[in-house]
């Protein structure tokens, strides 16, 4: 199965959601009346997209059916697609420099999937033949490190690990020593849930953050914010707040293939800019896929009108 | 910082512009309502939830009291809070006890959201109460799951059956009540595996550890960031495995936490308890109070009004609004309005309950409440007749008070630069017309030290 097959048949039942929701508006008549846009812009907020994205998607296609005069399914279909699309901007992964070291850096709120994305990563690495190395850098929470255990003998790969409760900063350092040494080519650091209001876990990420400059000044970087696709507004101010503390290269959305409705990725994408780099579509190892908003705005509608 | 920032503050903002108006029009209400419902969303309240809810407040809104309030604003905002209020103070808040002498809590809920830490709270908040508790993990799913739950059980001395090698969570289930019963516990806490509710095959074994353990209380643990699923979420698993009541975690966060409405009205179930932390102790009785407030984005703003009202003194209020009307303020009215505002409580704690303001930001940001009992440590060190004729306050005036208040020269500026302010504000609203002004010039931007 390709992987965008995957990614589509993951969102599934995010897409039923919307697609149904639209069929049922639209096909009774084959076009769209005042209501039944009013209606869109209802499930449009009630799949998480916030009243920013929403009020811009629905305030532009309003603009538009007043020009065009085309209230058709199809018309009113492609309008929507294609203002989803301006938000959610052109496809971006997570990108490896292959002639050095490579550091993805998983941080978020408490809960939101870094570990199983630290994992989802190890295999997606290791099957490219990359030697990959994980650093727990949780010592916080209770078993942290023995989950990531778990997942480093899961996917053969390496790991750097402290006892519980040592500095995180230090677990990085020793990684960042030992990746440099090994000729490591991605290294992997899984961090401790921490919510973005509290200051003395914040300014520990800088701090992570500081060591990772020094030290590996030569590595290509990248910070992932994994933010949990079921929540709501907060993960704006999620998004918002770690970028500023820790400028965030790219997302990983996790759960996407449960109960979420995968609006809240529009509402993201329209308050920070910022690109969703992966999705995350179960607990397995290999349920990550690269994030396309191609597909995953398609994916939303009907694929027969 | 505005106090009244979020939905408060932009009611305000249209009540300001009713201001003068002799009527409020259907469109002021209506607008009203779309900031309320704008504020419910941001919150991550449901749709369906907040439109049922908005057709009541505009009920209750459209009454005269409301409208021909010297603030409507707030008015409305009591309004939506107090509705808030009804819906979350739903059932009983206690955990129930099992008539046998073994109860059995069951936690389930999304991945993530907070189960295997919350059953190590609520174990060592039982203990505490002098329960014998068990604990025990059926999640066979994600790894390290058990140890988990073991790590954190250690830590409170709590007894904790685990099989980490066992694939079966029925069986485990069945093993874990059987040791309970041997160790002669009256509670066992049984912590499940993270769910989708539209996984089917996880459902069905979540039936079957129920089943098994029989339940007292079925408990969901719901994540306070989560979005507007919550309620298809929570009535799902009140159907297929049925729902006794629901803690919410992670109200340490800034998230609003508008599911904990959304489900209490449509599945009428009770909270049971929030969690505020990551260690073992941040477990803490629920208030619906507190909770409409946090989802009304304005901590415990509501109470502030709703205490200003109980110590406002409707008298003085008045007496200060007629001398007002006929341009006789004077810096004795001035001190009675810095009276009335220091019997709110003070201002630094009133901050630090809305949600996103943090201790840290806090500390750095001026906001004194000290400013307010200088400035009527200023006032009352002037004679009977400067407060009445502040004109009279020459250089040598001004440095006596500043000493008698043991404040400065610069302070004593400061508060007469205010006074003239408040006067001048009110010359250019001419005046009160009508019987009821509304709003209470003096005490806006000049009275708040911020
Ligand atoms: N269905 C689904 N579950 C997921 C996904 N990603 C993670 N999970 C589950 O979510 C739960 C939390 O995942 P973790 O990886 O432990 O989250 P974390 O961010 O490391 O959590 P903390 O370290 O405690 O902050 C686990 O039960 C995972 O199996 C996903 O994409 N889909
Ligand atoms: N800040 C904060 N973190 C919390 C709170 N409750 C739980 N957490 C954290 O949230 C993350 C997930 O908690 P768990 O107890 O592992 O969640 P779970 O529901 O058992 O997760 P799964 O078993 O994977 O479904 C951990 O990092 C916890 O420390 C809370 O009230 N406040
Ligand atoms: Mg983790
Ligand atoms: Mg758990």
């Amino acid at each position: 199965m390709g992987l965008l097959d995957k990614f589509k048949q993951g969102l599934s039942k995010t897409r039923d959601f919307l697609s149904n929701g639209i069929k049922q508006l639209g096909l009774a008549m084959g076009y769209f009346d005042e209501n039944m846009i009013d209606e869109l812009e209802v499930l449009l907020l009630q799949a998480d997209a916030g009243s920013a994205a929403t009020d811009h998607i629905m305030s532009n296609l309003r603009q538009d059916l007043k020009q065009t005069r085309d209230s058709s399914q199809t018309h009113v279909r492609d309008v929507l697609q294609q203002q989803m699309l301006e938000i959610l901007g052109p496809r971006r992964t997570l990108l490896l420099r292959p002639d050095q070291l490579n550091i993805v850096l998983l941080i978020g709120v408490n809960g939101s999937g870094k570990t199983t994305t630290a994992g989802k990563l190890c295999l997606r690495y290791q099957s490219e033949g990359l030697r990959v190395l994980l650093a727990a850098a949780d010592t916080f929470r209770a078993a942290a490190i023995e989950q990531l255990d778990i997942w480093a003998t899961r996917t053969g790969t390496d790991i750097i690990r402290q006892q519980s409760g040592a500095d995180p900063a230090a677990v990085v350092f020793d990684a960042v020593k030992a990746a440099q040494s090994r000729g490591t080519q991605v290294l992997i650091i899984d961090t401790a849930g921490r919510l973005h209001n509290k200051q003395n876990l914040m300014d520990e990420l800088a701090k992570i953050r500081r060591i990772i400059a020094k030290e590996a000044a030569e590595a290509n970087c990248q910070t992932i914010l994994v933010a949990d696709a079921t929540s709501g507004q907060n993960a704006v101010i999620q998004a918002e707040t770690f970028n500023k503390a820790a400028q965030i290269d790219g997302i990983a959305l996790t759960k996407l293939d449960g109960n979420s409705k995968g609006g809240v990725a529009l509402a993201i994408a329209q308050a920070t800019r910022l690109p969703i780099f992966l999705a995350g579509l179960g607990e397995q190892a290999e349920d990550l896929v690269d994030f396309d908003p191609q597909a995953f705005v398609s994916s939303l509608f009907p694929e027969q009108l | 910082m505005a106090l009244f920032e979020g939905l408060s503050s932009r009611l305000q903002q249209i009540t300001a512009k009713m201001r003068g108006k002799t009527r409020v029009t259907e469109q002021d209400i209506k607008d009203m309502m779309r900031e309320i419902r704008l504020a419910l969303l941001e919150a991550d309240v449901n749709y369906q939830v907040i439109k049922q809810l908005i057709a009541v407040i505009s009920e209750k809104c459209s009454g005269t009291e409301v409208l021909e309030s010297l603030t409507p604003g707030q008015q409305v905002v009591k309004v939506v809070h107090d509705s808030m209020v009804d819906i979350l103070n739903i059932g009983e808040q206690k955990l129930a006890v099992s008539p046998s002498g073994f109860t059995v809590l069951m936690l389930y809920g999304l991945q993530g959201s907070g189960k295997t830490t919350t059953a190590a709270k609520l174990a060592r908040f039982l203990k505490n109460k002098g329960k014998k508790v068990m604990l025990t993990s059926v999640d066979t799913h994600r790894p390290a799951a058990m140890l988990q739950l073991d790590v954190l059980a250690k830590s409170i001395d709590v007894p904790c059956y685990i099989e980490t090698a066992n694939k079966d969570a029925v069986e485990i289930a069945r093993h874990a009540v059987d040791r309970a019963r041997y160790l002669l516990c009256d509670t066992l806490i049984v912590d499940t595996a993270g769910r989708m509710t539209i996984d089917q095959a996880l459902m069905t074994e979540l039936k079957q550890v129920a089943a098994v353990v029989k339940p007292t209380q079925k408990l969901l643990i719901v994540d306070a960031m989560i979005g507007q699923e919550a309620v298809n979420i929570a009535e799902t698993f009140d159907r297929e495995i049925g729902l006794d009541g629901y803690i919410m975690t992670k109200l340490d966060g800034d998230a609003r936490g508008g599911a904990a409405l959304s489900i209490a009205y449509n599945t009428r179930k009770p909270i049971k308890f929030i969690t505020i932390g990551e260690k073992t102790d941040a477990l803490e009785a629920y208030d619906p109070e507190r909770m409409a407030n946090r989802i009304l984005g304005m901590g415990d703003v509501v109470s502030l009004i709703e205490k200003a009202t109980a110590n406002y003194d409707e008298k003085v209020a008045q007496k200060t609004l007629d001398r007002l009307k006929k341009n006789q303020f004077t810096l004795s009215d001035m001190l009675s309005q810095f009276e009335q505002v220091s019997k709110m409580g003070s201002v630094k704690d009133l901050l630090g309950m809305i949600p996103g303001v943090s201790s840290a930001k806090l500390k750095d940001a001026k906001v004194d409440d000290s400013i307010i009992h200088k400035n009527m440590a200023i006032i009352r060190s002037m004679t009977p007749k400067e407060r009445d004729n502040p004109q009279l306050l020459n250089a040598s005036r001004r440095k006596r008070i500043a000493q008698g208040s043991g404040t400065s020269v610069q302070a004593v500026n400061q508060l007469i630069n205010q006074y003239q302010q408040t006067l001048k504000m009110m010359k250019q609203f001419g005046g009160f017309k009508g019987k009821k002004g509304r709003g209470f010039p003096g005490m806006g931007r000049g009275g708040f030290p911020f």
